[in-house]
């Protein structure tokens, strides 16, 4: 900024008291000062920032390319931790159990939620009423309360099995069978489409209805409707929803810890990633190999959020004038 | 009502008057069905909860496997028992714990969000573009990759075993999901306001603290809301730093309840699940406009 004032203005120096000059030294004190005062205010975040984000960022990595059990001293042994990770047969079946519940726990709640919200999106009465409740279980789904619950509900001999036994399926409870426990994790989760559904009405709301009018006129069905209109017109809220009940899915614990009462069992089958992360770093004090395991955790999200917004051109509709 | 009744009636008004009544009967029964689905759909969600409060109530050789909601012989025995704690220590300690955790998260949170979002919101200075985007870049980052430096320093510094390391983040606006909506909101208050107020001489401090916190207040409240049940809510934070049992919050408390429970007592777990969720759903009453207007207009998760 000072380079190229000097540029544009070579006689600063010898016109110091020409009132331009003072504007500008005026100015640049006010400048100053904002500054400062910016800094002020940004104070708590700043710190938090530095001393709790970045700085433990940058640690862990460092943490990553060694070995720390809390005790000794951390010692170098440069990928090592990376190359174990992937011939460790539980971190793999930890990030198969992971990437499994993303990809279909994801979807399969994000179309309820935008089901449930085409079917409250109208002006009929209660629909205040109907949202809370909808909503309700996002506030409380991710807590131990129900996943003691769940794991009640879904227990051999448990309700979900006398029903299930009802319809004909095999006896036994889902918590037991390796087989079984991630469609429970997918009920649970798709059971708190709540807050997507939330958002997704919000997204309906904003929808000019002349479009479907307009639409109605020329023949248009419901389905072409849907396809025509509503999904594109509701697609940055999609993108919203999808990019953070993604990231938010990756890092699932409570829920699996009390369940599996913290072992990640039957056979593996609830050893989710953050919950294996828990055990290599706080139950084997293998700190180094849990940084390595957070880091590559980082990479992942970040190349999926990468992937979200380079491709969000391509699906992504924003109409009339831009955010 | 007869045919013959309306047939005899004015002429010009009848065939009006009769789609009017046909309209409006459709109208009825779409609205019927629309109730009937939504009611439906409803049932099967709040199942569970409803499922959960009434097993609470009935004894233990009940719950597992009774599908019917109706507590037959109800009684509060289950409470009773829930109430008396685990290991010595009582249900109310780990009740106060978790309330001192939620109350001085909602402080840290309103006090450290607002005065960082200000600076975001309202001051031009160097280098604010570059920190909003590290901001907004850290609202997306799992927190798994700072835990094990977190837990290591506040292992050196003694402070495992407090609370220390679970509040010193709030009141450091290390969630930036609170810095982020107060500073959406903040860009929504007119600027003539604090323009006038600088005009008049007065500074950002002055500012900040009588004209944008008291036009704050929404935010404040759906900031507030979220943090007291995130807080109430939060298993991981107080599951690596909390070992003493008289200084557990619910959620672990709850889990230990459980682990030393096994399987024999589910009407006592059922119990203490319920008289966890209270608070987090006295909330939920009290404020749920609050609650959902801040999802469908910040995107906030539950």
């Amino acid at each position: 900024m000072a380079l190229t004032e000097k540029m544009t203005d070579p006689g600063v120096r010898s016109t110091a008291r020409s009132p331009a000059a003072k504007r500008r030294r005026a100015a640049k004190r006010r400048r100053a000062a904002e500054t400062r005062a910016g800094y002020a205010f940004l104070t708590p975040w700043l710190l938090g920032f530095v001393l709790l984000t970045a700085g433990p960022m940058l640690a862990s990595l460092y943490l990553s390319f060694t070995n720390y059990n809390l005790f000794a001293a951390p010692k170098w042994v440069g990928l090592d931790n990376f190359q174990l990770l992937f011939h460790d047969p539980r971190f793999l079946q930890s990030a198969k159990v992971t990437v499994t519940y993303v990809l279909l726990g994801t979807p399969v709640k994000l179309i309820s939620a935008l089901a449930v919200a085409m079917l409250l999106n109208n002006s009929h009465r209660g629909k205040g009423l109907y949202r809370s409740s909808f909503y309700a279980p996002s506030l409380i789904g991710a807590s131990v309360s129900i996943a003691i619950v769940w794991k009640a509900m879904f227990i051999d001999r448990g309700i979900v099995d006398q029903v299930g036994q009802f319809f004909g399926l095999g006896a036994g409870g889902w918590v037991g069978n390796p087989n079984m426990t991630m469609p429970m994790f997918i009920l649970l989760t798709v059971w708190q489409f709540g807050a997507p559904m939330v958002i997704f009405l919000a997204g309906l709301k904003q929808v000019p209805a002349d479009l479907y009018e307009a639409a109605s006129v020329d023949g248009a069905g419901s389905v072409r409707k849907f396809l025509s209109i509503t999904l594109p017109m509701l697609s940055p809220v999609l993108f919203f929803n999808l990019l953070l009940e993604t990231i938010h899915a990756f890092q699932i614990f409570a829920s699996a810890f009390i369940i599996s009462g913290g072992t990640g069992g039957p056979a593996g089958s609830t050893l989710f990633y953050t919950l294996y992360l828990y055990q290599r770093g706080f139950v084997d004090f293998r700190m180094g190999y849990a940084a390595a395991m957070a880091w590559v955790l980082v990479v992942v999200v970040g190349i999926i959020t990468l992937l979200f917004f380079k491709t969000s051109k391509f699906w992504v509709h924003y109409s009339g004038e831009a955010k | 009502m007869s045919v013959a009744g309306i047939s005899r009636g004015s002429v010009t008004a009848e065939p009006s008057a009769l789609r009017r009544r046909r309209r409006r009967n459709t109208e009825r029964v779409r609205s019927v069905l629309f109730h009937a689905c939504v009611v439906a759909v409803l049932a099967v969600v709040l199942y569970p909860a409803l499922w959960m409060l009434m097993s609470s109530l009935k004894p233990t050789a009940d719950i597992v496997g009774n599908v019917s909601l109706w507590p037959e012989g109800a009684s509060l025995d289950n409470f009773a028992k829930a109430l008396q704690g685990i290991g010595g220590v009582s249900f109310w300690t780990f009740f106060l714990n978790s309330m001192i955790l939620a109350v001085a998260s909602v402080v840290g949170i309103a006090l450290s969000a607002s005065v960082s979002a200000y600076a975001f919101a309202r001051i031009q200075f160097a280098g604010r573009s570059v920190w909003f985007a590290l901001m907004i870049g850290s609202l997306l980052l799992p927190i798994h990759v700072v835990i094990i430096p977190q837990y290591i320093i506040f292992n050196n510094l003694g402070l495992v075993n407090t609370f220390v390391p679970l509040l010193l983040g709030k009141f450091l606006a290390a969630e930036a999901f609170f810095v982020f909506l107060m500073v959406q909101f903040m860009r929504n208050l007119p600027r003539e306001l604090d323009e006038a107020a600088r005009i008049d001489g007065a500074g950002h401090v002055r500012i900040f603290i009588s004209i944008m916190l008291p036009l704050m207040k929404p935010a404040l409240v759906t900031c507030s809301i979220f943090a007291f049940i995130w807080s109430w809510n939060d298993f991981l934070g107080p599951l690596l730093y909390l070992k003493d049992p008289s200084l557990y919050s619910l959620p672990i408390a709850l889990r230990l309840f459980v682990d030393q429970t096994s399987t024999s007592d589910y009407g006592a777990q059922m119990a203490m699940a319920v008289l966890a969720l209270i608070p987090v759903l006295l909330f939920f009453l009290i404020f749920q406009r609050y609650l959902v207007e801040g999802v469908a207009t910040q995107g906030l998760k539950g």
